[in-house]
């Protein structure tokens, strides 16, 4: 007796709706099993966390401060997973792109027309992230270079620049030693829309909005598709893969760079340490967890960012470490991974009788013959 | 250069080197057999703050090295269950282990002090230098690569043994046949999944291991982000070794001689500002990275197994 996969005739639907809904009792499981070793109730531990993510007005709105960087940055890394780019350097573009908006906000804000210090800020900051992971690409795209390293290595160049900037060169003069630049003047501040909830929110929905329609209804979209499912096929048809490496990637690293932007410009209002917290990487879980959909991706980022703030609440209320959020993000991507699998095959037991131990051609072995 | 500072060079190199070596050398076992794992840096942390919080309460430095391997090698375990049976994504599966090692050694850090407080900041059992009897008189050499701990000597052993495995014993041809072609191998009567799951988790134990030297010899004791990107680093030598673990050695040496030379200069009192300083292995990893490729790419040589990264299904053919 053995345990086969068998192929399913169609996608099954009911697996994929399954899939998440058991990966997150897993996760809620295991991080139970974390808080009882720390001596707490998990009960109590995971209603506190639900009601400081989203029992009030404002715990909903400093939800969705968290919401937005993971939004932003799982739209980002989405795009490039669709062509199996692996861009695990969202984290580096967001710093390039928060460094660059602050640079605009200190030093060129007073040269230009006040209307337009936000817009000039969250251009700049876009394309400082768009050429902090067009590097990259080129490099994969033209020379073959392993981006996975590449995106990796440049988050620690990026994180350690920005922090060598507000502790060196662009420090508060005024700020009593205190780590951190001057606070942006006015006209450079991303307005909120609640709390501190801020208009981030907006650029991440209609992001979310722009993607979906170029990936489901534009030809760009569609090659983006089939160089992700297969990649000798595209180059069959034609499509040129470095250039849409490089526009894919383009697009990925502006993504990241608005969201890093939207850290200074909406939440901080000064770049100081908690720029780089770790979204880039959750982005990654965001974007898989919600099968590179944009939408999806939207929700996703709303519920992840429940379980940061939540496990921030906790820390804080109940003396646990908030990296009891950190452990659930990856307890939740575990089951997810290994479910895929699921959406297209089913599990059977075949019991190997003499008889139907299979034909040579299930056993692969009429290519050994010929 | 001046003899003594030759000699604190490469010592603090060899030291500096280790934990990567023993990562790089695991990683190598794991992408002959076929499976890209990218939790090496996960399992380093988890095997890091393991080793120093079993050394602490039970002053044993072989239980704290024995955790770390086990630590790794379970982790392990798990990515090559998502990747070999359930055939997973061996870049997302990865990710995610150095996403939940990363967290789970943070919480750990915080929890396993003595009553449930945290690890950092104290000082357990270390792994001592162990002089080795008259190599360690020899000029230059001596003091260095024979004044150092019995981990280091452990990769004098492991680097030639990993060399002579692969290449002139039959479970090393079996290992690079599953990697480069699994329906071959499959064919000889070789069990593919068997032998990836099995260096899959001999990779996962000597992370672990590579983690359980930064905690008990390098920096003697738990910090926050203790590996700093090495595990990341030893995947990218992988590629700079060609899977070719004497290779290996040189990627390790070069990336311990920059940690040694960024340590001279900052005990020097460098006018280089200290973050540029902490660039520079990153930086390095990616130039070299690129010089690699490229150079590779010009000698039409292919080093990958041509297996990597695609699981192996036997239902699938046809």
């Amino acid at each position: 007796m053995r345990i086969a996969f068998e192929k399913r005739e169609s996608v099954s639907h009911t697996v994929r709706v399954l899939v998440p809904l058991v990966s997150l009792v897993f996760a809620l499981a295991f991080g139970a099993l974390l808080l009882l070793f720390s001596g707490a109730n998990p009960g109590v531990a995971y209603a506190a966390m639900a009601r400081g993510a989203f029992g009030s007005s404002r715990a909903l709105a400093e939800t969705f401060v968290k919401a937005i960087p993971l939004m932003l940055t799982g739209l980002a890394v989405a795009v490039a997973f669709r062509m199996l780019f692996w861009n695990i350097g969202a984290e580096g573009q967001l710093a390039m792109g928060g460094l660059a908006a602050t640079g605009v906000a200190l030093f060129v804000s007073e040269g230009l027309p006040s209307w337009s210090v936000l817009p000039v800020a969250i251009l700049v900051g876009t394309l400082a992230g768009a050429v902090w992971a067009a590097i990259p690409a080129a490099l994969r795209a033209y020379l073959g270079v392993n981006e996975v390293i590449t995106t990796l290595m440049m988050n620690y160049v990026a994180i350690l620049l920005v922090s060598h900037m507000y502790h060196g060169p662009w420090r508060d003069p005024a700020g009593y030693g205190f780590p951190g630049t001057a606070r942006f003047p006015e006209t450079a501040w991303l307005p909120r829309l609640y709390g501190r909830a801020h208009f981030g929110l907006l650029f991440a929905v209609v992001a979310a909005a722009v993607l979906w329609f170029v990936l489901q209804r534009t030809k760009l979209g569609f090659e983006l598709r089939i160089v992700g499912e297969n990649p000798e096929a595209a180059r069959y048809i034609g499509i040129d893969i470095p250039r849409l490496m490089l526009v894919a990637m383009l697009v990925s690293g502006g993504l990241a760079g608005l969201a890093g932007v939207c850290e200074v410009t909406g939440v901080m209002r000064r770049l100081q340490q908690g720029l780089t917290v770790g979204h880039g990487y959750t982005a990654i879980i965001v974007a898989w967890l919600a099968q590179l959909n944009p939408w999806a991706v939207l929700l996703v980022g709303f519920l992840l960012a429940g379980l940061l703030v939540g496990g921030d609440q906790i820390q804080m209320a109940m003396g646990l470490p908030a990296a009891v959020g950190l452990v659930l993000q990856g307890a939740l991507l575990f089951p997810m991974l290994g479910g895929a699998l699921f959406t297209e095959y089913r599990l059977r037991i075949v019991r190997t009788t003499p008889e139907d131990v299979g034909t040579p051609e299930e056993l692969g072995l009429d290519e050994a013959r010929s | 250069m001046s003899v003594p500072l030759l000699t604190s060079l490469l010592s603090i190199t060899a030291r500096a080197g280790t934990s990567l070596l023993y990562a790089t050398l695991g990683e190598i076992y794991a992408e002959r057999s076929g499976i890209l794992n990218l939790g090496v840096e996960g399992m380093m942390m988890l095997g890091a703050v393991s080793a120093f919080a079993v050394a602490f309460h039970t002053g044993s430095l072989v239980l704290a090295v024995v955790t770390a391997l086990l630590v790794g090698t379970a982790l392990a375990a798990v990515h090559a269950f998502l990747s070999v049976s359930l055939r997973a994504n061996q870049v997302v599966s990865g990710l995610t282990i150095t996403l939940f090692g990363t967290g789970l050694a943070s919480f750990l850090g915080q929890r396993l002090g003595p009553g449930g407080t945290r690890l950092v900041g104290l000082v357990g059992p270390a792994l001592d230098r162990l002089p080795i009897p008259y190599l360690s008189n020899l000029p230059v050499i001596g003091p260095s690569l024979f004044h150092q701990d019995l981990l280091t000597y452990g990769l004098y052993a492991g680097v030639p043994f990993a060399a002579w495995y692969l290449y002139k014993t039959r479970a090393g041809l079996y290992l690079r046949a599953v990697g480069e072609n699994p329906e071959t191998a499959d064919a000889m009567g070789i069990r593919v999944g068997v032998t990836r799951y099995l260096y899959t988790m001999l990779g996962g134990a000597l992370a672990g291991l590579g983690g359980a030297h930064l905690s008990l010899a390098y920096t003697r004791g738990w910090t926050e982000n203790i590996t700093g990107g090495r595990g990341w680093i030893a995947v990218a030598l992988v590629i700079f070794a060609m899977w070719d673990p004497l290779r290996a050695v040189i990627g390790a040496g070069l990336f311990g001689g920059i940690n040694a030379v960024q340590f001279r200069m900052q005990a020097a009192g460098t006018t280089v500002p200290a973050a540029l300083l902490n660039m520079f292995p990153y930086v390095a990893t990616i130039v070299v990275l690129v010089a690699i490729t490229w150079w590779e790419t010009l000698r039409k040589r292919v080093g990958a197994p041509a297996a990597l990264a695609i699981p192996y299904a036997r239902e699938e053919k046809g």
